[in-house]
């Protein structure tokens, strides 16, 4: 797996695979629930819980699946909703391609990701070819 | 609750197609809803569908598209789509996601997109003469 330059502390939620696209619905609506549990306002839950699914289905189309990590904790400050998504897919060739806005989702092309990071508060990834990539976003409360 | 069972009815009364999406759908449900909307357009010569969305709490860049994809399948086959009832947080998250629908009509809820389907076949009627 990779890491992230800063380790935030925090508590783990929960833990789950995406194998299957029953698994995307699952696993987002699960999200959905902490963000309200956390607090969140209606439209921060569709927010982030739209972001997850945008992940959860390139993991799920490009590398074939992969983990989530849910977590909650204090960043910089801000009372934290971290999903973290784990693939051990092809990994992604030219990063700062698929991170600019000409690359958008919007005709099924590109992996969605300028969309997906406007929706959040914090979006971090890494990828590395043949390794796999990982993708972590934050939403404050 | 089993995700991998569940159909999503289609009503129809008069003209009109109806469909309430009242599940989180996951890939497979919307493309067979997809294929499903279109079959019924074709068996019973419905002039408009209307799809209602009200209780759905995100759409995202695949229903997003299959949602647009539909409504441009129906056209071909000479019948408009309205989606119906978008809820305001999804409205503003699909904007934000940048995800455009083109050809897409909505209206804020069944009644309104009835009227809508109603008038745009009043004009079609009128323009055939």
């Amino acid at each position: 797996m990779l890491e992230f330059p800063y380790n935030t502390d925090c508590d783990l939620l929960g833990k789950f695979k995406i194998d299957t696209e029953y698994d995307i619905v699952t696993v987002r609506q699960v999200i959905r629930q902490y963000a309200k549990d956390m607090g969140m306002g209606i439209v921060d839950q569709t927010r982030i819980t739209t972001a997850v699914s945008e992940l959860f289905r390139n993991m799920y189309n490009y590398a074939g699946g992969g983990e989530v990590l849910i977590e909650r904790g204090e960043v910089e400050s801000h009372n934290a909703l971290i999903v973290t998504c784990m693939d051990q897919g092809p990994g992604i060739e030219n990063l700062e391609l698929a991170m600019s806005d000409g690359f958008t989702s919007g005709q099924g092309m590109g992996y969605g990701l300028p969309g997906t990071k406007r929706l959040v508060d914090r979006f971090e990834i890494q990828s590395v070819l043949n390794e796999g990539t990982t993708v972590r976003i934050m939403k404050w409360k | 609750m089993n995700l991998h069972e569940k159909k999503i009815p289609i009503i129809k009364i008069h003209d009109y197609l109806i469909v309430p999406i009242q599940v989180d759908m996951h890939d497979k449900l919307a493309i067979q809803l997809q294929s499903q909307i279109l079959e019924e357009i074709a068996k019973t010569r419905a002039k408009g569908v209307l799809i209602d969305i009200s209780v759905l709490e995100m759409v995202d860049s695949f229903i997003g598209r299959m949602l647009s994809g539909m409504a441009s399948m129906a056209a071909i086959m000479d019948t408009s789509v309205v989606i119906v009832g978008m809820q305001p947080a999804v409205a503003i998250t699909l904007v934000e996601l940048g995800l455009e629908m083109p050809g897409v009509d909505t209206a804020l809820n069944m009644e309104k997109g009835m009227e809508m389907l109603e008038r745009r076949l009043k004009s079609r009627k009128t323009d055939s003469f």
